[in-house]
């Protein structure tokens, strides 16, 4: 009898948020995908019938240029934020407790502010009339009529701009668990401080890092703002093209098929991700019943 | 030891990358040149230039009208959830968890066009009210998981023995959760409502005429507006934001002695 009640008690306290969630969440990801094989109706709404259309679409000459754009645009940013925050979790979790707290506040600090100003300070930055562009003429590394801005480079500038604190707080969780006599033991051994640190400081913080991957990867295969506003034409992303294929041309089905490309690209690590979560969390749960 | 040098080169370059474009662009809001390029005097002509443009005060209304309404039905949604989660652990919950988890790692174009696409299906007019259902849903999620987080800490047995003891579930939830879980879920709706103000992309897909916020206007003034005055726009943004930052910081504190005396 008590167990009944606890159950219907679950469900109650369940039902809201779960309900919630199917509905705006669940739902919608399928409407995406059942749209992908819809028609596209007159004055930008969605037709009749089945159609692969859409689909088809995809292979258009302008898309493989796209998606492979959006792939080594998002790998490049990945690689960076990792190599960038390494070294600099590392460092930090070498700092007293005192100083650790508030230098990594000073990490989060700037990033409480809109993205879109962060993307926008950098946009007057490398604009022609900006400081960068000054300096960099100044000393001699670009030549007066070069344009910093609306290129494939400005969007991987503004891209690690973006996501490098989202890398470094996960690699620096897992290094301030990292026991740093470990590396001691490997230099006393003879170990060069490069081997020590590529042979026993990174296999030490793999979960870390592996977190850094799924959170910087992720969101760059889905960029919209950034190359919208500091790239240009020749620099598109998907999720420039789903943008345009929405507001620009009203055609849902094909803002759909290209969602739906999107989606699977970004399932596939998420699962891995879910999956080898779950596998330590058992882990874990197996080891207290021990 | 003798530890090398480079670390901490690094994290000196990062930390200029990361502060040099935002304070050029508060030097630049004052700079009475065109695109903050060299110096020419000390202005406060863009900000006085703010003042008289009428969208951006209904865009703040609006922000802070859609702020408030999904900071407070994503905190009731995602605290609930939390809670179940936190005392029940059965696969139904597995599956709540699973559902929760998944907004927040999903690119936000996805979500933006998933939400319009079901707005679109059921013919909803798009405006303040599905900008506000959208931002209910992402922020319930991040909720979730922040009360979740404090949840870990949270002694199960004082709440079974005031049931032990003949208390009511209402009154555990006044006396005992509410009091002891207050400063996680007050953590939950301080990030739920800047979550909401900051939003761009996901309120670029469902909104509609007339339900502008201040990301979007920001971001249609960076498109076609006058790039003088963003900057000022970018700075009063950036004021507001520390303001709710610190003041959350403050209030947070001074609820810690409560946490500590329980715990």
């Amino acid at each position: 009898m008590k167990q009944k009640s606890k159950s219907y008690i679950e469900w109650l306290l369940t039902l809201p948020s779960f309900g919630w969630l199917a509905f705006f969440f669940i739902v919608p990801t399928i409407i995406v995908f059942a749209i992908a094989f819809k028609p596209a109706g007159v004055n930008g709404g969605i037709g009749e019938g089945w159609t692969l259309e859409s689909i088809r679409n995809l292979i258009q000459p302008s898309y493989p240029e796209i998606i492979f754009r959006t792939l080594w645009i998002s790998l490049v940013t990945t690689a960076a934020c990792m190599f960038l925050s390494t070294p600099v979790a590392y460092w930090l979790a070498l700092q007293p407790a005192k100083r650790r707290q508030w230098l990594t506040l000073l990490i989060i600090l700037p990033f409480w502010t809109n993205f879109l100003i962060r993307i926008f300070a950098w946009k007057t930055l490398l604009h022609a009339e900006g400081w960068l562009k000054h300096l960099l003429v100044a000393v001699g590394l670009v030549h007066p009529d070069t344009i910093l801005l609306y290129n494939s480079g400005a969007i991987l500038v503004v891209l690690i701009y973006t996501y490098l604190p989202f890398a470094i707080l996960p690699i620096y969780a897992a290094a301030e668990k990292f026991d740093f006599s470990l590396m001691d033991a490997a230099l006393d051994l003879g170990s060069s401080r490069l081997r020590a640190f590529v042979q026993v400081f990174i296999p030490g913080i793999k979960m870390g890092l592996f977190t850094a991957l799924m959170v910087v990867l992720i969101p760059a295969l889905g960029s919209y703002a950034i190359p919208d506003i500091v790239g240009g034409a020749s620099s598109e992303m998907i999720g420039n093209k789903i943008a345009q294929r929405t507001f620009v041309d009203r055609n849902l089905p094909h803002a759909s098929a290209l969602s739906a490309c999107l989606a699977l690209a970004v399932l596939l690590p998420m699962i891995i991700s879910i999956l080898t979560k779950d596998s330590r969390l058992m882990k874990k749960g197996g080891g207290k019943k021990v | 030891m003798k530890r090398s040098k480079f670390p901490l080169i690094i994290s000196i370059a990062v930390l200029l990358f990361f502060y040099l474009p935002i304070l050029l662009l508060i030097i630049g809001s004052f700079n009475d040149s065109r695109y903050g390029g060299p110096w020419r005097g000390f202005t406060l002509k863009w900000y006085e230039r703010l003042l008289t443009e009428r969208e951006i005060w209904s865009a703040t209304e609006n922000t802070l009208m859609v702020a408030l309404v999904s900071t407070i039905v994503s905190t009731m949604l995602g605290t609930m959830a939390a809670w179940v989660m936190h005392r029940y652990k059965t696969g139904i919950q597995r599956a709540h968890y699973l559902v929760m988890y998944m907004p927040l790692v999903v690119p936000d174009i996805l979500m933006g066009i998933s939400l319009l696409l079901l707005f679109v299906n059921l013919s909803i007019n798009l405006g303040l009210g599905t900008i506000m259902l959208a931002h209910i849903t992402f922020c319930t999620s991040y909720v979730t998981l922040v009360v979740l987080g404090r949840l870990q800490d949270f002694d199960d047995h004082v709440v079974d023995a005031a049931l032990d003891l003949g208390s009511g579930w209402w009154r555990i939830i006044r006396s005992i959760i509410l009091p002891m879980l207050g400063p996680g879920i007050a953590a939950g709706a301080l990030l739920a409502f800047t979550l909401s103000v900051d939003d761009f992309i996901i309120t670029f897909f469902v909104c509609g005429p007339g339900s502008t916020t201040l990301p979007l206007y920001v971001y249609s003034s960076m498109k076609h507006g006058s790039p003088t005055t963003i900057n000022a726009l970018c700075t009063v943004f950036m004021a507001l934001t520390a303001v709710i930052v610190i003041s959350g910081q403050i209030l947070m504190n001074r609820r810690q002695p409560v946490q500590q005396l329980n715990s």
